[in-house]
């Protein structure tokens, strides 16, 4: 593979540190302007199922994260030597790899969280937040700002899901964290069902985004 | 080779990166492995004890280990009622089992004594397996020491649709429905039947409980687990039951 290297053809040579106002711009984009999920409105489905408690939704935007950074990471080191045709399928590959490998190490270390994110972690394989990262960036990008975005794609994902957990979580079961903060306050508390099923999710992530476009200003491509 | 979309190119880069995909997930799997296996295993004991005890955030696996060796006795079955001396039961695998014909499968049992008299068995747990909507589902029953009223119950899923399904794990108004009700009619086994619809009040019939809304499939599979494992399970209870 050696020989393949030779041909590569570097867009930007001038070298940038690693606080650069591009990569700061790279990881706090997708936070808020370019969020994956409430701008994108891609990873829905997992954002939706694993937002009834906040300790699940903390360890699958860990997992997402790692993930996207370095799937980036890899494929944009490699980026040059991929052959076209089977580019996806490289992608789906290395993409698999991580997922396999974050799903082994939960179960090895936090099995009990494992068990509730279930098929979950599996499905970060198809999730489109990554794929979308590998063909949109890292493909045509140099490794560190690769890294940079699929580390800002993965916060920004994990970001809503916690805020959306958060919600869920605080109404649906009365706790933080697992704290049960209306019984330590001595306040009675009646759990709103809603919140403990997927349709609470989809209420709260539209709310999220009626305050983000509110808040920023966006209107809809006529 | 300098041309990346030749068809020689392409085999080769698959087969270099199949190659190292493999090798990297197999070293983590094998690292990995002893670790995941105690998990597992802790994860076992644990659903046992939790038939008898709830087990809170204070239950450290150094405490769930101490009560499990202190107080659990497992051993095998067959079909028959017979003990299986041979077989251990921590190698025994209710879902690999559940493949097998009823009569052919090794069933665990395990005894739990009183905490206050070691020598006394306070409570039976059996152990069922079968398919619930997406995938398996399992369960340890415990058994009061009648051999006929059901202790408590904890399920486990493999994917059964969260906030519907998985409720059966995680929901414990579901799994505490199966408290106090009994399998026996008379001499003979009457499996706990899940009904279909929730709210509904069944606590003056001995063999049903309550539904969940929206899980019937899931309800149906539990329905057909309890039926074959408890009917599994007839020979040894009859068998320890005549000796109470």
């Amino acid at each position: 593979m050696s020989t393949s290297t030779a041909t590569q053809t570097e867009v930007k040579p001038k070298s940038e540190s690693l606080f650069s106002k591009k990569n700061r711009k790279l990881l706090t984009d997708p936070l808020d302007g370019n969020n994956p999920i409430t701008v994108q409105v891609l990873g829905i489905c997992s954002a939706l199922a694993v937002t009834v408690q906040m300790e699940p939704a903390f360890w699958m935007s860990v997992a997402l994260t790692f993930v996207t950074a370095f799937s980036n990471l890899i494929i944009s080191l490699l980026r040059n030597t991929i052959p076209s045709r089977i580019r996806i399928i490289v992608q789906l590959s290395i993409v698999s790899l991580f997922v396999i490998l974050v799903d082994q190490i939960l179960k090895a270390y936090v099995y009990d969280i494992s068990k509730t994110l279930s098929v979950f972690v599996g499905l970060i394989i198809t999730n489109c937040i990554v794929m979308g990262r590998l063909e949109a960036y890292a493909m045509a990008n140099k490794p560190l700002p690769s890294f940079i975005d699929g580390l800002g794609n993965g916060l920004g994902y994990g970001l809503i899901l916690m805020i959306v957990a958060f919600f869920r979580e605080l109404l649906g079961s009365g706790s933080v964290f697992g704290f049960k903060v209306f019984e330590a306050a001595g306040i009675p508390f009646i759990g709103n069902g809603v919140m403990m099923i997927p349709a609470g999710a989809c209420i709260v992530v539209g709310l999220l985004i009626w305050a983000q476009r509110a808040r920023n200003g966006y209107t809809e491509a006529e | 080779m300098s041309n990346k979309n030749s068809n020689s190119y392409i085999i080769i880069y698959t087969c270099i990166l199949t190659i190292a995909c493999g090798t990297i997930l197999y070293l983590a799997a094998s690292f990995l492995k002893p670790a995941q296996d105690a998990n597992i295993e802790l994860d076992r004991k644990k659903k046992i004890l939790s038939t008898i005890i709830k087990l809170d955030k204070t239950w450290t696996p150094a405490k769930v280990e101490e009560t499990y060796n202190s107080r659990v006795k497992g051993y095998v079955v067959d079909f028959s009622g017979k003990v299986l001396e041979n077989v251990n039961v921590e190698t025994v695998n209710i879902d690999a089992e559940y493949k097998k014909p009823a009569k052919e499968r090794q069933y665990p049992v395990y005894e739990i004594t009183s905490e206050s008299n070691p020598n006394e068995t306070e409570f039976y747990v059996i152990a069922g397996s079968g398919k619930g909507l997406w995938d398996k589902i399992s369960a340890f029953i415990s058994l009061k020491n009648d051999l006929a009223t059901i202790n408590g119950i904890v399920f486990s899923h493999k994917a059964e649709t969260p906030g519907l399904g998985a409720r059966i794990t995680d929901d414990e108004a579901v799994y505490s429905r199966y408290a106090g009700k009994t399998i026996f009619e008379g001499e003979n086994i009457a499996p706990i039947v899940m009904k279909k619809g929730e709210g509904n009040d069944y606590s003056n019939d001995p063999h049903a409980v309550d539904g969940m809304s929206g899980a019937t499939k899931t309800a149906i599979g539990v329905n057909d687990m309890l039926a074959d494992y408890l009917t599994a399970y007839e020979s040894f209870i009859k068998s320890k039951k005549s000796k109470i």
